[in-house]
């Protein structure tokens, strides 16, 4: 066993001599990122500028909070395919409430609450009634976005003095910019973040991840994290369309379609397995930078089309998916 | 009566003519066909037109999820097929020569046959999930058509490729002959040859099946391509339709009303038992409803909302824990149900088995 | 070191565990004081299980008390048992490989700070348990990039962080290698003198000779009885679990016939050196034409392991095989059929039957596999096939399209046999092709395998029961400790002598 004296002495010295395996496919995107920027900063003139920095988040604020709500769901080794059709629906309740003459204080939680209430639904779909993740939220997908319809067809500009106030607070500091929406997805990481490393529950949505019979052999509160963890990412969908909304100053039916296979790409990218138990919200946020960097990387190219990125974003997915699959693979 | 309710085919068939019955009310005439210039017209006409790509892409879907997997990139496959028929004809000096439009429909279905090889590869022999196995091309594959059209809408005037989305054919919808033509063939194919046995063995149990010398891989790389296949066809049929390649929109989430169909139809996602016929009644359920909307006045876009509720309630009613309850209530008519707290672990095995 | 007065701190009465219409475990008693090491042994399909599942609330018993400490209880599952401080360790450790050593002992009694964890806490408690058991390794590390030992004494490590009176381990050793089982001893016996009771099974018998104090031995869901383990020689633990013939049929006493193998005949299936690593040690092994070859030996001692190398269900690391005196190599299953081999599993339900599919389709399967999805067998020539086989084997319900779910064990298995038989095998390995089916169908099966030996067929059987490996064996491959010990004629062999040979000669 471990008890021979040379691993004592190893580790006696403090010094990881193998960095932990869990960390491989994060450090992996992080790699990625870092070549993208110096490729980009080789490239073009006034790329690695705090603007560029500074406009990558602005842009991805709300895909930022739905990749995180999205790790939570597949760390129990479900999905959630409804994020970008709530996120609409969050933009045009907000849009729609403000055009009715509520204040930004009743909107804010009624618009984001929306998004806690269908992943409430999700959740007692999946774990009470067994039905699969991705039917049920696909249910949730289309729930979504026909109610989306039913309260606005046209798009709703925003025009409510004090949410646009709010939508265009920027701090800046010398060339950087932070705006509220970067503030609150920043935010939104740090608690994503905390919850899942320092709270049972957190703990629990790993364990579900990792094995749900060993989870409920442990006695872990199986049911009620599952539930919980489609409740965050309902919450974090709803408060994605917020921001989108502070974005666009709109709220628009069509917003976020397919917005869910970006939020889904970021996490994996990010090195998080589909199948549950393993990775990390500070991966889905660098998936998600990474996804924007390509965007900005080919809108700096100029030649290249907007295509591209598709087909960029699928290559990307498919070497990190056959990385992870080879590291898988090593372990058994 | 317990049978009837019992039959699998119930409960989708019911959705059916609920939906029909809902149009007939509001629309009276909605049952009539007249024949003009020797051509059948009317809505149910039309519904078995719009059902045919759909039809298509739930026909490959289904075989797919027999073996517990699952196919999203046919929509990408949709957008890849139009673009590269349409691309072809639009570049060819002579658009309307029936050689050019067979050489594009031949072109489009060798390339999406090649889409359905590299799923089938990424599952069968990485042994990588379906779900994200299909996301990739899902993801790239849209891409790729843009790459075709060159971020274009591509339009094109083809007589002979326009006869595939609105031509007739004695008197019927070519598209709906093809679609329905390639359903028969297929089901028939597949239940008259071993296959349907052998997808299921693969989807129920797959060690089983390995122990008993069933060619599980081949068998699952076969139904991607064919998957692929089907998809790339139901491309040539929605492109002929509009005459137009859109990278974009193009079969945008076939890939969900094709799972919605199969599931409507009662095949379980987990795999094993499949039904073809059930496909076939999921889909017309979709096409239906898609008319219903349209037919009861309400916007168009509200439709995803219908879906929902369709889903839900055909989902929930085929749960386990309902299916529990519904029985435990036909058994007894004092319908008391006590949730009683089953053991987790069922008396099958002798042995532990922990997971 | 038994406290023969203390009172037991778990105590069963006339426990019975029934799913309709088998009844699992019928009246067993069973007693656990603080204190001890007691075995639960018992063959496959003995009840070992289900009574531990009794125990810990996963079976609920159609009859009988369980009191622990005294108070009866009826435990509504393993988390409710460990409330009251009985903890389980099962074989295939329950545990998270994605989280790490301290999380998996300390998640549920974790220190908290501020409404969080309080990891370092939680790391420090952890390593002060891992170093009860000895060991030392990192509590932050993942559990995953442990060995299975470890893992299994940081499931014990979790046991022990709440009060744990009773430790039930099932099957922990059967993984380990001998350092790592006697570690796990060393663990053992140190809780033992803290007071805890556990319950420990194992198919070792050498390691339940060194570490418990007592057993209890069941067969066929019943009570043989308990004893103190220095007072029970190992061969008469063996004929404790296997069980005097209870079932012997008239008709089935003389099934085989020993003919004499023509002198110089190549063997049908030839193996030298074959092994495979952890799985089984090299073995040779020679298969002539209508020759029974039994294979003994307790469960766990490697004889589905060896049935598994033969058949190409697993690939062996080394060794050579002959077919007919060519060398082949069968690496799938699929190879194997081509060369007239077929294997059931012991397994039936994981293994074995496609529930969901109909009795014709899952008799039909392996033939038609074999011929490929595009040429059907003609429906005329299936239906004739399948009503045939389920005459000749009397297969219940004799309807051809009943979902095989929905059948007895017994029919089930009979209908794995029509599946191999469809496909005409030159060689027919059938693992425990007998257990768990009524004294009827047994018998049935028995006699088909004798008369498919007649009829030049080559079969090797495994079987938990003795009696019947030594009725219809023309030869016996003694297994023991995962390693091929002995081959003796079956004609001459008797009882005692193929017991010794399995309890290791009786000297260990």
């Amino acid at each position: 066993m471990t008890t021979s004296a040379p691993a004592r002495a190893t580790r006696a010295l403090k010094i990881p001599t193998r960095l932990d395996r869990r960390y491989l496919p994060v450090l992996g995107t992080f790699v990625v990122l870092a070549l993208m920027l110096v490729l980009g900063g080789t490239r073009y003139e006034n790329f690695l500028t705090p603007a560029v920095v500074s406009n990558l988040f602005i842009n991805n604020a709300h895909l930022i909070v739905l990749a995180v709500g999205m790790t939570f769901v597949i760390l129990t080794g479900g999905i959630d395919l409804s994020v970008g059709s709530v996120l609409a629906l969050s933009t045009v309740v907000t849009a729609a409430l403000l055009q009715a003459g509520l204040p930004p204080a009743v909107v804010i939680p009624l618009a984001v609450g929306a998004g806690t209430v269908i992943g409430l639904a999700h959740g007692v779909m999946v774990h009470y009634f067994q039905v699969q993740p991705f039917v049920a939220t696909l249910a949730g997908m289309f729930f979504a976005r026909g109610l989306c319809f039913l309260i606005a067809p046209e798009s709703i500009a925003i025009e409510n003095a004090s949410f646009v106030e709010l939508a265009s607070w920027v701090q800046i500091f010398g060339g950087w910019r932070m705006s509220s929406s970067v503030l609150i997805a920043l935010v939104v990481v740090g608690l994503g973040f905390l919850v899942l490393h320092f709270t049972r529950f957190g703990r629990t949505v790993y364990a579900i991840g990792g094995g749900e019979q060993s989870a409920l052999l442990m006695g872990l509160p199986v049911a009620r994290t599952k539930v919980l963890a489609y409740m965050v990412s309902g919450t974090c969908a709803g408060l994605g369309g917020l921001l989108f909304a502070m974005y666009s100053r709109s709220g628009y039916s069509l917003t976020g379609v397919a917005m869910e296979l970006d939020a889904i790409a970021a996490v994996v990218i990010g090195g998080t397995l589909l199948t549950g138990g393993t990775g990390f919200v500070l991966g889905s946020v660098l998936g998600v930078l990474v996804l924007g960097l390509i965007q900005t990387i080919i809108t700096f190219e100029g030649t290249l089309s907007s295509w591209w990125t598709k087909i960029v974003i699928g290559v990307l997915l498919l070497i990190f998916v056959a990385l992870q699959r080879i590291l898988t693979l090593r372990r058994t | 009566m317990t049978n009837l309710l019992r039959h699998h085919l119930f409960w989708p068939v019911a959705a059916l003519v609920v939906l029909l019955v809902a149009n007939t009310i509001a629309r009276p005439s909605f049952l009539a066909i007249t024949v003009r210039d020797g051509h059948l017209f009317g809505a149910p006409v039309d519904i078995l037109r719009t059902t045919a790509p759909l039809l298509l892409v739930a026909l490959g879907m289904t075989l797919v999820i027999a073996t517990r997997g699952i196919d999203l990139s046919v929509g990408a496959v949709v957008a890849v097929s139009g673009a590269v028929a349409l691309s072809h004809i639009a570049s060819s000096p002579n658009p309307d020569s029936p050689v050019t439009v067979l050489t594009a429909v031949g072109l489009a279905l060798a390339l999406c046959v090649v889409l359905g090889v590299w799923n089938g590869f990424l599952v069968s022999v990485l042994g990588i999930q379906p779900i994200i196995a299909t996301l990739i091309l899902m993801t790239a594959g849209r891409g790729v058509a843009m790459l075709i059209t060159g971020g274009m809408i591509t339009t094109v005037n083809s007589e002979p490729f326009k006869v595939l989305g609105s031509g007739f054919w004695l008197g019927l919808p070519v598209a709906a002959v093809i679609a329905f033509g390639v359903f028969a063939v297929v089901a028939f194919v597949v239940r008259r040859t071993a296959l349907g046995m052998l997808l299921e063995a693969t989807g129920i149990n797959p060690a089983a099946s390995r122990l008993s010398g069933v060619r599980s891989k081949t068998l699952t790389w076969t139904v991607y391509t064919a998957s692929g296949l089907f998809a790339g066809l139901a491309g040539l049929l929605i492109s002929a339709d509009t005459m137009a390649a859109d990278a974009n929109n193009a079969g945008l989430f076939i890939e969900l009303d094709a799972i919605l169909a199969v599931v409507i139809g009662g095949t379980a996602l987990s795999g094993g038992k499949f039904n073809l016929s059930g496909t076939l009644v999921g889909a017309l359920v979709i096409a239906t409803l898609e008319r219903t909307v349209t037919v009861l006045g309400i916007s168009p876009l509200v439709t995803p909302l219908f879906m929902a509720l369709v889903v839900i309630a055909v989902t929930l009613l085929q749960s386990p824990r309902m299916r529990e309850r519904l029985t435990a209530a036909a058994r007894r008519p004092v319908a008391t149900t006590p949730p009683e707290p089953q053991p987790a672990a069922r008396p099958d095995s002798t042995e532990v088995k922990a997971r | 070191m038994t406290q023969q007065t203390a009172p037991a701190v778990v105590e069963m009465t006339g426990i019975s565990v029934e799913f309709p219409p088998v009844r699992a475990l019928d009246g067993v008693d069973f007693r656990l004081r603080p204190g001890e090491i007691h075995a639960l042994m018992g063959e496959n399909g003995a009840g070992k299980s289900t009574l531990i599942k009794a125990l810990t609330g996963i079976h609920s018993p159609t009859a009988g008390t369980i009191l622990v400490d005294g108070v009866e209880r009826r435990f509504t599952g393993p988390a409710d048992a460990r409330a009251h401080g009985v903890s389980t360790v099962y074989q295939e450790v329950n545990l998270c490989e994605n989280l790490t050593v301290a999380e998996n002992i300390m998640l549920g009694a974790e220190p908290r700070l501020l409404g969080g964890l309080h990891w370092p806490a939680m790391r420090r408690q952890a390593a002060s348990h891992l170093k009860r058991m000895g060991l030392d390794i990192d509590p932050s590390s993942s559990l995953g990039s442990h060995s299975l030992a470890v893992q299994q004494l940081v499931a014990i490590c979790r046991a022990t962080v709440s009060d744990c009176k009773v430790l039930i381990l099932d099957e922990p050793t059967s993984s380990l290698d001998t350092d790592e089982v006697a570690h796990l001893f060393t663990v053992m016996r140190q809780l033992r003198s803290d007071g805890v009771a556990i319950l420990f099974v194992s198919h070792f018998l050498d390691q339940v000779y060194e570490v418990s104090d007592r057993m209890t031995v069941l067969r066929n869901g019943s009570l043989v009885g308990e004893y103190a383990t220095a007072d029970l020689p190992p061969a008469e633990l063996v004929q404790h679990m296997i069980g005097r013939s209870m079932e012997v049929l008239e008709a089935a006493e003389e099934v085989v016939e020993h003919a004499e193998r023509p002198a110089g005949a190549t063997p049908l299936l030839q193996v030298v050196g074959l092994g495979r690593k952890g799985s089984v040690q090299p073995f040779d092994l020679d298969l002539y034409e209508g020759e029974v070859v039994g294979l003994a030996g307790l469960l766990g001692s490697g004889r589905t392991e060896l049935a598994r190398l033969l058949t190409g269900a697993d690939r062996a690391d080394v060794g050579q095989t002959r077919v007919a005196g060519q060398v082949t190599r069968l690496r799938t299953p699929r190879a194997a059929m081509g060369h007239g081999i077929a294997y059931t599993s012991e397994d039936r339900k994981g293994e074995g039957v496609v529930d969901g599919l109909t009795v014709r389709e899952n008799i039909v399967l392996a033939l038609q596999a074999r011929r490929g999805w595009m040429r059907p067998l003609p429906r005329k020539q299936v239906d004739e096939l399948v009503a045939s086989y389920i005459q000749q084997l009397g297969i219940r319900p004799a309807d051809p399209e009943a979902l095989l779910r929905n059948l007895s064990g017994g029919n089930q298995q009979k209908v794995l046999l029509a599946r191999w038989l469809a496909t005409a095998p030159q060689l027919l390995v059938l693992d425990e092709p007998t257990r768990g089916i009524d004294v009827g169908a047994k018998a049935e099966i028995q006699k088909l395998v004798a008369d498919l030996a007649v009829e030049g067929m080559s079969v090797v059987f495994i079987s938990a029961e003795l009696e019947e490996v030594l009725r219809i064996s023309h030869r016996i491959a003694v297994m023991r400790d995962r390693r091929k010990v002995a081959e003796i004629d079956g004609g001459g062999a008797t009882m005692d002598q193929v017991v010794d040979l399995i309890a290791g000669g009786g000297t260990r």
